[in-house]
């Protein structure tokens, strides 16, 4: 298993399911991320496994709920368009507290918007994708290896804190191959579900799996229970990457295939002496706060680079608590920005700061 | 090894994503870092289409390729569109087949090939490709000689295995063609 092989992120994702447990797929094709299903409808069949090709995606995420509310690994995947269209089933998930992966391969929006890469789902995937308070953990890889291990990792952390988890990808990080050692078979759900409904054998109280809770004090009760979950998951999971932070002075924050464009545009600027370094979250939600808290305490100045009109600035804002100016470097529609855009905005603010 | 930043580029079903794939498998079985990037959506069936190859030994930040080493074009609207983006001293290999004009640029090596004309008369049309990507070898020498074989066994789907004879074949004739 620890051979290099060949694959594109889609059929990675799909791969790393299945070598983490996954028996059960739900999708409905779209553009950038129809391989996902592709790969499931070829090898599902063999290993006894579910492909179903839904009639709509909305049936697809109603299909994950079903098998998730039995305890076992389900998921579907789409692409922005058809993420909004799950989005009522993955809050019911949510309010039943029940685990599930869903994968977003982003295209540009909104709207139908066009096929091309693009990050504009950030909001939508962060801050609850769908009515009611809730989070999903979202992840977002930035290499076909990543979206292998991040696949695992994903599905793993949404059954130990039954809750959805989406992984966060884009048009480009799932078209492309790169080499990618898959890791071993696992079981990311583990054996011990209690809460699972299987049948009692008329051994024990029926669990039942129901978002509904008509009296107030016990549904205020639930979603408090929920989020004091969720400040350990804040406190415990959130994953980055430092990339020549020791001496930087600007900090670039970008995450997906824009952290792997940022890349060249920091080896060329250190070229040029400018210090420049970067934090990659690898993790949107839970969002790694605390790194960003501790290098505002260092840099100058930030720069969001992204692919929507500065969705993650926001929560970097927040992160610092504004103490240090944060700039954007943008493209939208499908549209990514170059290594030399990236370089220039670089470079205007390491002249705006001397 | 210099690392090697490859655009090919022509119209869909010319096999660029195909020729891309042999050189990025060649790169993973050199233990190079490798990324190979495709266009995607209604250009794959018919329109201008393209592929991005990386191979280096350093990691790879963007896939996407702004600035080529290698270009290989298969169309006259991809040689617009790519000859100013090459390196200075970058190669450039035209299917002189399929596009009439010469390359502007004064500061590449450029490389003329009918490759499209000598598929049709090896009884190889579609291997285009390949015969390009033979030259693109024994000018670049970005992947070695010797791993070019298994790269095509590793991309060539099992059910068209019998092509892998013909495809080595194409490739020589690429490297043997002088202009």
């Amino acid at each position: 298993m620890s051979e290099k092989v060949m694959m594109k992120g889609n059929e990675a994702i799909a791969e790393a399911a299945i070598l983490a447990g996954l028996r059960h797929y739900f999708g409905y094709p779209i553009t950038p991320q129809t391989e996902v299903a592709a790969y499931m409808a070829k090898k599902m069949p063999k290993i006894g496994g579910t492909f179903l090709q839904a009639e709509s995606e909305i049936a697809a995420i109603n299909m994950v709920y079903g098998v998730a509310a039995t305890g076992k690994p389900a998921m579907t995947s789409s692409s922005s368009p058809g993420i909004a269209l799950k989005c009522e089933g993955i809050s019911y998930l949510a309010g039943c507290d029940l685990p599930a992966l869903i994968v977003n391969v982003q295209r540009g929006g909104p709207g139908l918007g066009g096929i091309q890469p693009s990050q504009s789902d950030y909001y939508l995937a962060t801050r609850g994708p769908g009515h009611g308070d809730f989070h999903v953990l979202v992840f977002a890889p930035a290499s076909v290896q990543e979206m292998a291990d991040l696949t695992g990792r994903a599905m793993h952390l949404a059954w130990k804190y039954r809750m959805p988890a989406m992984l966060l990808a884009d048009g480009t990080l799932g078209q492309m191959m790169e080499p990618v050692v898959l890791p071993e078979p696992s079981n990311a759900y583990g054996e011990d579900n209690p809460w699972a409904t299987t049948g009692t054998q008329m051994k024990r109280p029926h669990n039942i799996v129901n978002s509904l809770e008509l009296a107030p004090e016990t549904l205020e009760k639930n979603n408090i229970a929920r989020f004091e979950r969720y400040r350990k998951i804040e406190e415990t999971e959130p994953l980055w990457e430092e990339y020549l932070m020791d001496d930087a002075e600007i900090c670039i924050v970008s995450y997906g295939i824009t952290a792997r464009i940022s890349r060249n545009a920091i080896v060329e600027a250190r070229k040029q002496g400018i210090k420049v370094g970067m934090i990659r979250p690898i993790t949107l939600w839970p969002f790694p706060k605390e790194p960003l808290a501790a290098a505002a305490d260092k840099v100058r100045s930030f720069l969001c680079v992204e692919i929507n009109m500065g969705q993650m600035k926001d929560d970097l804002e927040l992160a610092i608590k504004c103490r240090k100016p944060v700039d954007l470097c943008y493209r939208v529609g499908g549209m990514i920005p170059t290594p030399d855009e990236v370089l220039e905005h670089i470079k205007k603010l390491a002249e705006g700061e001397e | 090894m210099a690392e090697s930043s490859v655009i090919i580029a022509g119209f869909g079903g010319q096999g660029l994503l195909f020729a891309g794939k042999v050189l990025a498998y060649g790169g993973l079985l050199e233990e190079r870092q490798v990324s190979w990037l495709p266009s995607y959506g209604p250009e794959m069936r018919g329109g201008t289409a393209n592929c991005n190859v990386i191979l280096s030994d350093d990691p790879i930040g963007s896939p996407i390729v702004t600035h080529p080493s290698v270009l290989i074009v298969m169309n006259a609207p991809s040689l617009d569109k790519y000859e100013s983006t090459v390196i200075p001293g970058g190669k450039i290999f035209v299917d002189s087949t399929l596009i009439n004009r010469k390359v502007e640029r004064e500061d590449v090596d450029v490389f003329y090939i009918p490759a499209t004309q000598m598929a049709s008369d090896m009884n190889a049309a579609g291997l285009a490709n390949m015969i390009l990507l033979g030259a693109v070898l024994r000018e670049t020498a970005c992947i070695k000689d010797e791993t070019l074989p298994d790269a095509l066994h590793h991309v060539i789907p099992a059910r068209k295995a019998d092509l892998f004879d013909v495809n080595m074949k194409a490739v020589q004739a690429g490297r043997d063609y002088k202009e």
